[in-house]
């Protein structure tokens, strides 16, 4: 595998650009990371420098922020649409206040983070998906704040770029979640009738109802190594089949071998990528 | 069962010679039909509903394709990879409008519930209505869709084979199709396999069929690792038609109170036919504005 590159610093600015989240610097002693591939506990300071990939290549999976300040260029993010939060719409038992606590440990509103923002000088209207917000879930919000994000971009002639993580639709917005994919969907095909660049990062895990929609929906469509990426979660496709899985089932090796993604790019190469993707598809 | 497998036998004859016959089989599946309308009338929480809408004694997708439709010529095969028998598509009139006709068909008893694999469609499937739905754009027959399905089937060959892809190009597929579609939930909908057939200018479904983002089963699993506990998410989950209705997912409900399946398929087709009616002369344009607000209205 060809991740010594990883060990090489990153380029300045992103690294200046990384914030330390609090916890890290409230605790005096060094934290370490186990990585769940190799096993090898890698101090966060480390971690942080390395922009969150273990020595092995492991990427371990990141907050929507930190992927926006690894992958765009310093100050240029602009937040949009940052007042939008989801709704209880069908009244679910414990969600409400499920929402609540979410909210409360993760700072933010919802599981998606919308703006724009420059990536190697090339503008582009950019939503991340956040895996420690109901591990990226998409209910009304996501799929309202996503949608939002192609009228924009379309309105504006602006390409997307689009990092997903998600478990896939939330349950617990019963069937306004699936409804999400339609609409999301909807707001995608326009943007790109319009002639529109988007770009799709597929990081760890993207599974469900945005494999199902936006995040298989891009012209170009890229994953980190090694991320899950599926529809059916894997245990419930050994429940159904009840035979052993072959092995990298749905890593994104195995669905590049298979011809559904692009390319493979490791995270300290996604920013240089994107950016001369941007490049090669800018309409001025 | 005797009377089933024999049933059975003529469905599969009737689909293999692509055409719609038989009025034998037609009173005897009237008789079931008649039952399945009984029992699934008396029923009344939620998890029955889907009890209900699972029941091998509810019609399935190709007895309404049989019931509204005349001259129904199945098509098969997807071009790529294979024909999936658990989404059968095809052209077929109703009136003499030449339609094309999509549907999730699960089979009605063992032996063909087997071969259309529970009416769980492999990558195949969508890609197979996928085509079908571009057919009918090129020449300018409307779609209308029949959706009974717990799901997209769940199996390592359709992952690799991009079962999520497959459905995300029919939902963005649908979303701007350049001709009218309808879509008709009938027993299950079940999740994202179901909505790749139900992105349409208007959805309507059977009073006593669901519509759900995960089966109560899964749901159950999901939150309290019991899948026996699929009743209450049932209850949960507000799956069935009226709230789908109140919601805003669904256009209409169409009432299943008649005691007469023939009626109800008679009925159906007089709703279509009027919806057709309705749309056949709006611009493609603004046919498919109004599919997009319909969607981008729904959530918040």
């Amino acid at each position: 595998m060809a991740f010594g590159a990883i060990f090489r610093k990153p380029k300045n600015e992103l690294e200046k650009g990384g914030r330390s989240p609090e916890e890290d610097v409230e605790n005096e002693v060094e934290m370490t990371e186990k990585c769940p591939s190799c096993g090898w506990e890698s101090p966060i300071s480390e971690l942080w420098k390395h922009l969150h990939v273990c020595r092995c290549g492991h990427c371990f999976r990141i907050s929507a922020r930190q992927r926006i300040e690894y992958l765009t260029d310093k100050d240029s993010f602009s937040e949009l649409f940052s007042g939008i939060e989801s709704k209880d719409p069908i009244e679910f038992p414990g969600y409400a206040e499920k929402l609540e606590q979410v909210k409360r440990n993760s700072r933010e509103l919802e599981a998606v983070v919308c703006g724009e923002a420059t990536i190697g000088d090339e503008r582009c209207a950019i939503y991340v998906m956040n895996p420690y917000f109901m591990m990226g879930s998409m209910g009304a919000a996501v799929g309202e704040k996503i949608t939002r994000v192609f009228e924009h971009a379309q309105e504006h002639s602006l390409p997307v770029v689009g990092c997903t993580v998600s478990g896939g639709a939330r349950m617990q917005e019963g069937i306004i979640s699936l409804m999400q994919m339609a609409k999301t969907s909807g707001a995608v095909k326009r943007h790109s009738d319009a002639g529109n660049f988007y770009l799709a990062l597929l990081t760890d895990p993207t599974t469900g109802g945005v494999t199902a929609s936006f995040a298989m929906q891009g012209d170009i469509i890229i994953a980190e190594p090694g991320a899950i990426i599926g529809f059916a979660g894997a245990r419930v496709v050994e429940q159904t089949v009840r035979k052993k899985l072959p092995q990298g089932f749905q890593k994104a090796e195995l669905l590049l071998e298979h011809g559904f993604l692009d390319i493979i790019v490791p995270r300290i190469k996604q920013r240089s990528v994107i950016s001369t993707l941007l490049k090669m598809h800018s309409k001025g | 069962m005797d009377n089933i497998t024999e049933g059975a036998t003529k469905e599969m004859t009737a689909t293999e010679k692509k055409v719609s016959d038989g009025k034998a089989r037609d009173k005897k599946s009237r008789e079931r039909d008649k039952k399945a309308v009984e029992k699934v009338s008396l029923e009344k929480t939620p998890y029955d509903f889907v009890k209900g809408a699972r029941s091998k004694e509810r019609l399935t997708s190709l007895d309404f394709i049989k019931g509204i439709f005349t001259g129904f010529i199945e098509l098969h095969g997807d071009r790529r990879f294979a024909d999936d028998p658990a989404v059968v598509g095809g052209v077929a009139y109703l009136g003499d409008v030449p339609f094309t006709v999509l549907a999730t068909e699960k089979g009605r008893d063992t032996r063909t519930r087997i071969k259309r694999n529970f009416g769980a469609p492999n990558p195949e499937g969508y890609r197979k209505s996928l085509r079908l739905m571009k057919q009918a754009e090129k020449f300018n027959r409307p779609v209308v869709c029949f959706v009974d399905t717990s799901g997209a089937f769940c199996g390592i060959g359709a992952e690799e084979r991009g079962q999520g892809q497959a459905i995300a190009e029919n939902i963005l597929t649908l979303m701007t199709l350049q001709t009218p579609v309808l879509s008709i939930l009938i027993g299950e909908g079940g999740s994202g396999g179901a909505l790749a057939l139900a992105v349409a200018d208007e959805v309507w479904m059977l009073e006593n069929a669901v519509y759900s983002v995960i089966s109560p089963e899964g749901c159950a699993n999901i939150l309290w690792r019991d899948p026996d506990k699929a009743a209450e998410a049932a209850q949960d989950l507000k799956l069935t038609a009226e709230w789908a209705s109140a919601l805003g997912v669904v256009d209409k409900i169409i009432s299943e109170k008649s005691k007469d399946p023939e009626k109800m398929l008679k009925d159906i087709s007089e709703l279509i036919e009027n919806w057709y009616k309705g749309v056949c002369a709006m611009a493609s344009d603004e046919l498919t504005q109004k599919r997009y607000e319909r969607f981008r209205k729904i959530g918040l």
